[in-house]
């Protein structure tokens, strides 16, 4: 018995993978040209990155006075994105709100996305890639607890495991026409919400935790990370979810874009609220310490590098939340997507340049060293920017089919009652309906 | 407990899932053993340092020797900097790259002299590291040299996410250069700017070598890893003083073991107005300044 069953699984999953298989190789001219623009970016920012592992980072702009950047800037900005998830999740589990239920699995996807794009951009940071297993244990060392960094190792790692787990599991089970197990997903669910809290955080405390660094030094920076990446992370799932509804079949609600539009509003609204603390307190009490928030937003003498970048975040990210406030302006389908356009830009700015760059300008002996991300950078990060949107696509490309009910394999009765009477599944009978995968 | 099925009843299943087992143990073992020089025991330690030796000979063409040397009971090391006397010739910084094997191409140096204005005092942010007059010191000027000061409470080890640098018994902060991943998360962690990143792979003339090594000081580095000062541990676990302090020409450094009643550190520490730098961090520095007069 249990070798039939393992037998029948192997042949349900090579279903799923023929089909998916399938699905992905099938598009229009759109479809392939955009493919072919991310293949040609992930191109450039491999060989920009085969170059950087055979020369050195010397290679980037990164020197011992500002010894992180760029890479770690996206890190961060990503870590956000992956809060996109949890925003959907709270309402939908928490608060029952049905037109949000529906979507969140497209949060959860781009979560998968937004994760692996984090872990590539810690993977190119670092000096010697071909060590990474010496995090890993047992081959490995893991510093835990003392080094947060192993914390930050630890909760990206098990948050990507969680998400792709329910994921791909209510995809697997849509597909073959049943209902998810509800024991195994919503466990997995509520997990998942402290959890896209606990990776903001801990990345926070990546930072936070370091004395030589006033500018981390502030207790508000985790809650900060918080308030920017409940923006974020919803910002590109709106033009997602636009974008989904406009070409295929797919209906999403526009009370749930509106609503995710507010909760935006409000996640901004705190944002605003927590730079202009630290930034009355910095001013005002006018300590030593004011020399990096100073270089961020007015420059030191002659270095002035990202002067500009720090008020077209802050002028952005005003934009938007006058624009997500406004009942009217959200609901205008030209507004609420110049804002969302906003909210991206003003968020990936203010994290990709302004987090990890001034924290360390000027440096721990005084001496201003200005870093301006050179071309190996741009295009290594483009390249990891590509495979996100890649991965995302593709995963994408077959969960929306499956979630509108075209893309089914062949049931298996035999199965399905074995499961049933096991009493670990429920074989739902209204999976014909198309809302069957996304009535989480 | 009665074993129901019948599959491992089969005599050679069972003595083929015993030696997978215990093959599979055995790797774990393997494994989980000690990989970082932090943990290996002294028989592994002296065969990978033979080995060591063998590479850098090969490598550089001239007899090496790496010292394995550990700390010795009764023995913690601190450093003194006479402020007051420090006429800012930077021959420290030379004589650290040249004892050290520090990358002459791009340039590494572990010691950075700072220079800084009579009126501010210790100000890092009026601080400037490139002065370059025709004669120092400069009117008005004093200097104050910053390399690692082995701090008690260092930030840097506590942050390294593999366990990579550690301080020894003596007080020393040590990198294990091959088991270090280049995260340089430590170079964050480290208020005084002490650890250095090899950017690209370090070039250091044979010639110039310096063959007496120690296998956590000054043996060559890779690309892609973290450095930094060590207080010479090859000579000082030899009984010798750091090359900075021998080569200061104004007697501004000065070395020794804090447990020993008689020594100079001792002294200085006890009778001389002492000063850690960024003493609010609580790093409790093995590194003090003093003004000797």
């Amino acid at each position: 018995m249990p070798h039939e069953n393992s037998v029948g699984s192997i042949r349900l999953f090579s279903g799923f993978a023929h089909g998916s298989l399938k699905l992905i190789l099938r598009g229009n001219r759109a479809y392939w040209l955009w493919l072919a623009f991310l293949g040609a970016l992930i191109v450039s920012g491999a060989l920009a990155y085969s170059a950087q592992v055979r020369v050195g980072l010397g290679l980037t702009a990164m020197r011992d006075q500002v010894s992180w950047g760029f890479y770690i800037g996206n890190f961060t900005f990503l870590v956000g994105v992956a809060a996109a998830a949890v925003v959907l999740v709270i309402p939908a589990y928490i608060y029952d709100w049905k037109p949000i239920r529906e979507i969140v699995i497209y949060g959860e996807l781009l979560a998968i996305s937004a994760i692996t794009m984090c872990l590539m951009f810690v993977l190119v940071d670092i000096g010697r890639p071909d060590r990474f297993w010496h995090l890993i244990p047992p081959f490995g060392h893991l510093n835990f607890p003392s080094s947060v960094l192993a914390w930050d190792v630890m909760v990206l790692n098990l948050y990507f495991i969680v998400n792709f787990v329910v994921a791909t599991h209510i995809l697997y089970r849509a597909f073959h026409g049943k209902h998810y197990i509800k024991k195994l997903v919503v466990p997995l669910v509520l997990l998942s919400v402290p959890m896209a809290v606990g990776i903001h955080t801990v990345t926070a405390f990546l930072y936070n935790g370091l004395a030589a660094r006033p500018y981390w030094n502030s207790s508000i920076l985790a809650p900060q990370f918080l308030a920017s990446a409940f923006c974020s992370g919803p910002a590109i799932l709106l033009v997602v979810l636009q974008l989904l509804r406009r070409f295929t079949r797919f209906e999403i609600r526009d009370a749930a874009i509106w609503k995710i539009a507010e909760l935006m509003a409000y996640a901004m609204f705190l944002n605003l609220f927590l730079h202009g603390a630290e930034a009355f307190k910095e001013f005002y009490s006018n300590t030593q310490h004011l020399l990096f928030t100073r270089y961020w937003y007015l420059g030191l003498g002659s270095h002035r590098t990202l002067v500009p970048y720090a008020w077209s975040a802050v002028a952005l990210n005003l934009v938007a939340f006058a624009l997500f406030i406004s009942p009217a302006m959200r609901r205008n389908w030209i507004t609420l997507n110049i804002g969302c356009l906003a909210t991206y830009a003003g968020v990936y700015i203010e994290k990709g340049m302004g987090l990890i760059i001034p924290g360390l300008t000027p440096d721990a002996l005084g001496e201003i060293y200005e870093y301006y991300p050179t071309m190996t950078e741009l295009r290594v990060a483009a390249g990891i920017f590509a495979a996100g949107f890649l991965l995302f696509t593709l995963m994408l490309k077959v969960a929306v089919p499956i979630s509108l009910g075209e893309f089914r394999g062949s049931e298996d009765p035999a199965a399905e009652a074995e499961l049933a009477s096991a009493g670990i599944g429920a074989a739902h009978p209204s999976t014909a309906h198309p809302g069957a995968a996304q009535a989480i | 407990m009665p074993n129901d099925n019948p599959v491992t009843q089969d005599p050679s299943r069972r003595l083929f899932t015993i030696a997978a087992a215990g093959a599979a143990a055995s790797w774990v073992m393997t494994a989980c053993g000690p990989k970082r020089l932090y943990e290996a025991p002294k028989d592994r330690l002296r065969s990978l340092i033979a080995e060591e030796e063998r590479r850098y000979r090969e490598q550089y063409g001239k007899d090496v020797t790496v010292s394995g040397a550990g700390p010795l009971p009764g023995v913690q090391f601190a450093y003194a900097l006479d402020i007051s006397r420090c006429i800012g010739c930077r021959r420290c910084v030379y004589a650290c790259v040249a004892e050290n094997n520090q990358s002459r191409d791009p340039q590494i140096q572990w010691i950075r002299v700072l220079s800084m204005e009579k009126d501010k005092g210790v100000d890092f942010s009026h601080a400037d590291p490139y002065y370059h007059p025709g004669h120092v010191p400069e009117e008005g000027h004093f200097y104050v040299p910053v390399g690692c000061q082995h701090c008690e409470n260092s930030p840097c080890t506590k942050v390294c996410p593999t366990g990579a640098t550690w301080a020894e018994k003596d007080g020393i902060v040590v990198i294990d250069y091959d088991w270090c991943i280049g995260c340089r998360y430590c170079m964050a962690a480290c208020p005084y700017g002490a650890r250095h990143f090899n950017w690209t792979e370090p070039a250091i003339p044979s010639a110039e070598l310096n063959p007496n090594m120690h296998y956590l000081g000054n043996r060559p580095r890779t690309k892609g890893v973290v450095e930094k000062c060590t207080f010479c541990i090859q000579r000082a676990r030899a009984g010798r003083y750091p090359a900075c302090v021998e080569v200061c020409p104004v007697g501004a450094r000065k070395f020794g073991n804090i447990l020993d009643a008689s020594s100079e550190i001792r002294y200085i520490i006890e009778n001389k107005r002492i000063l850690v730098l960024k003493e609010e961090l609580n790093t409790v520095p093995r590194f003090f300044y003093f003004y000797a007069t």
